[in-house]
């Protein structure tokens, strides 16, 4: 097969990948020259194969990787919404499964959405619980191991945490509006939320924190003792609630190992 | 013992007694075979696998539509019992401390 | 199924592109299916389901990685990065094949989640060449190159697509993957020969075939525009096309590629029988004429 059977009228205008790029993310570009139909001659519709095929399979990506924001827009305006979304913030990495993560930021400033002001707060629950779902797999210790130590070994410990937990400080009821949409939860209250993301075996999970818990457990993530964790959640939260915080991790099975120094 | 110690001590038996031993992840079909809405190949993967037609319109028209789903009819509801409409101005409803 | 496990090569049988809602059905009642192929891309978290899911499924079956993303036609350097995760895979998985694209998908640091053309010239040649010797040096593997699906042409191309694919083996070694209804698709929309594309493509070195459904589309000036869409059951004349290559090569690893409005496992266990059968058939119509 020959090439002239592929190409009738030959020239050789060259089609860089930046100016390719460029076409695809504007659709009010010009398709660039060189592109051509079996006759030789400019191939627009055809390029918009490609056009669209990145912007349907970056919408679609948003939409299954929001599914309560969804719900929150209806699919028709997330959709749309990820079209204006994805040309600002094409994907940096190959991996589709964490696309969106400029999207908090993004809700914030894009006019049909500002007037939501609890709409970033519910992306970054999404986000997380992308995340935690993708996370790497640690099992849980056995929480008796816990009661094993004294005062001052439980103090020195440093407790390791799962991959999959985070802490979500939330200024609006994100959980609550999660579990309205998703779970049948209430009507959600006016309020912050502290939220542990966690993973029940491979169900990411989440849980309301109480006062004082987000810094105690953001502490132990940053790998700080037991000690240090509780003294800085008890300075700023005079009445924290240690029980309540523990019963919660274990719950979780968010906590998969206490280092003993 | 100071009370302090009680105190903590005791914090960490009462949470350990609150929770039945925690169920290992298994390493069975049961656990594993069922995967979570949304988690599937198109969604999380790229390719011209998840293609749509050339006809789908791939201009963002964004701005000529109003959210339209659950934000319109959830309320939520303030510490006075005071309802609140989803998609009410920001100004309208307090911001958390 | 057990112990059928076999990580050097794929069956000449028919696989599928694994879905995870077919995960009980793949264990309790494969039918036709031998093997399966994941997208690469997909499996590159630390843990969690899928990866727990596809540690069990690599006991039953060999798995086929498929990667969508290293963008071995870009013009920009491969992402060392994505490089990593992929030989991380690699090398815990140990698959039966490692399969990649003769296209690009990342530039400017934009990945564009598409599979996107290249002109063929002497230039990207090279730098086709030089990317697939890094992958295949870096995962210490053959990998098996995939030809595409073609909407439109390049004016500066200078090459036709089998002549380069088959330039581009011979100086890497590499193994192809023939994905016939992308031929198919390509000889509409370029309005060439599939027959003649196929007669200029080195068939020997086919290790794997792709089959798919594709969607009917027109461009601005009516002409017939087909897109692979992969939402719907094979075309019959890419099962002939099919027919026409098994014929040549003798049978081969053939999957089903059903990546949107994926049916119920019994329709796509079907396709998969298809395979089976149509393969069969031919080789015994070859043998019979041989014994005449």
């Amino acid at each position: 097969m020959t090439q002239s059977s592929l190409i009738k009228t030959p020239s050789r205008t060259t089609v860089s990948q930046s100016a390719f790029r460029t076409a695809i993310l504007n659709a009010q570009a010009d398709v660039p020259e060189g592109l051509v139909n079996p006759d030789g001659q400019q191939a627009s519709k055809r390029f918009s194969v490609y056009r669209n095929n990145v912007v349907h399979s970056l919408s679609e990506a948003m939409l299954t990787g929001f599914p309560v924001l969804a719900k929150l827009l209806g699919d028709e305006f997330f959709r749309e919404m990820a079209k204006v979304y994805l040309r600002i913030h094409p994907p940096t990495s190959q991996l589709m499964m964490h696309y969106g993560a400029a999207l908090p930021g993004f809700l914030e400033s894009f006019p049909g959405t500002l007037h939501l002001k609890y709409l970033p707060d519910v992306a970054r629950l999404e986000l997380a619980l992308r995340r935690a779902y993708h996370a790497g797999d640690a099992d849980p210790i056995d929480p008796a191991a816990l009661t094993e130590l004294d005062q001052h070994e439980l103090m020195e410990a440093h407790l390791t945490l799962a991959p999959a937990c985070e802490v979500l400080q939330a200024k609006w009821p994100a959980k609550s509006i999660w579990d309205f949409n998703m779970a049948d939860g209430p009507q959600p209250n006016v309020g912050a939320e502290d939220i542990l993301i966690s993973r029940i075996g491979f169900e990411p999970r989440t849980y309301l924190l109480p006062d004082g818990a987000a810094e105690f457990i953001t502490s132990l993530l940053k790998r700080r003792s037991f000690g240090t964790s509780l003294g800085l959640a008890t300075s700023n939260t005079p009445d924290f609630d240690l029980a309540a915080t523990l019963t919660i991790l274990i719950a979780a099975q968010a906590i998969t190992g206490i280092d003993r120094k | 013992m100071s009370k302090k110690t009680v105190a903590i001590l005791g914090a960490v038996t009462a949470a350990v007694a609150a929770n039945a031993a925690p169920a290992f992840a298994e390493d069975n079909e049961k656990c594993f075979g069922v995967s979570l809405a949304g988690q599937n190949d198109c969604a999380a993967g790229p390719g011209t696998t998840c293609a749509g037609s050339s006809t789908v319109d791939y201009q963002g028209n964004a701005w000529k539509l109003v959210p339209a789903g659950t934000c319109e009819t959830m309320e939520i509801t303030d510490a006075d019992g005071k309802k609140h409409m989803g998609s009410l101005e920001a100004t309208e409803m307090n911001l958390p401390s | 199924m057990l112990d059928q496990r076999n990580n050097t090569t794929l069956p000449d049988g028919a696989g599928v592109g694994y879905k995870p809602q077919h995960f009980q059905d793949l264990l309790h009642a494969p039918g036709a299916v031998t093997w399966l192929e994941i997208h690469a891309e997909n499996y590159m978290s630390d843990g969690g389901r899928q990866i727990a899911q596809l540690r069990h499924l690599a006991e039953h079956f060999p798995i086929s990685v498929h990667g969508v993303g290293a963008s071995i036609g870009g013009e920009s350097r491969l992402d060392p990065e994505h490089l990593a995760r992929l030989k991380k895979l690699v090398d815990w998985l140990n698959p039966a094949s490692f399969s990649e694209h003769l296209a690009w998908s990342t530039h400017d640091s934009a990945f564009l989640n598409d599979l996107l053309p290249l002109p063929y010239t002497n230039e990207t040649l090279t730098r086709v060449t030089s990317h697939i010797n890094e992958v295949q040096d870096l995962l210490g593997r053959k990998m098996l190159l995939e030809n595409p699906s073609s909407y439109l042409a390049f004016s500066e191309s200078t090459w036709s697509e089998p002549d380069f694919i088959r330039e581009v083996a011979r100086r890497t070694g590499c193994g192809l993957l023939l994905d016939v209804n992308n031929v198919f698709i390509s000889a509409t929309n370029l309005e060439f020969k599939a027959l003649d594309y196929l007669d200029a493509y080195p068939l020997e070195l086919v290790e794997e075939i792709h089959l798919a459904g594709h969607d009917e589309d027109a461009d601005e000036l009516g002409r017939k525009l087909l897109i692979d869409s992969h939402g719907k059951p094979v075309d019959e004349p890419v099962w002939a096309l099919f027919d026409h290559v098994i014929a040549r090569t003798g049978a081969r690893p053939a999957l089903i590629e059903w990546d949107n409005d994926v049916p119920e496992w019994d329709e796509l266990e079907n396709e998969a029988a298809r395979a089976i059968a149509q393969m069969e058939h031919v080789i015994a119509d070859q043998a019979q004429r041989v014994s005449a």
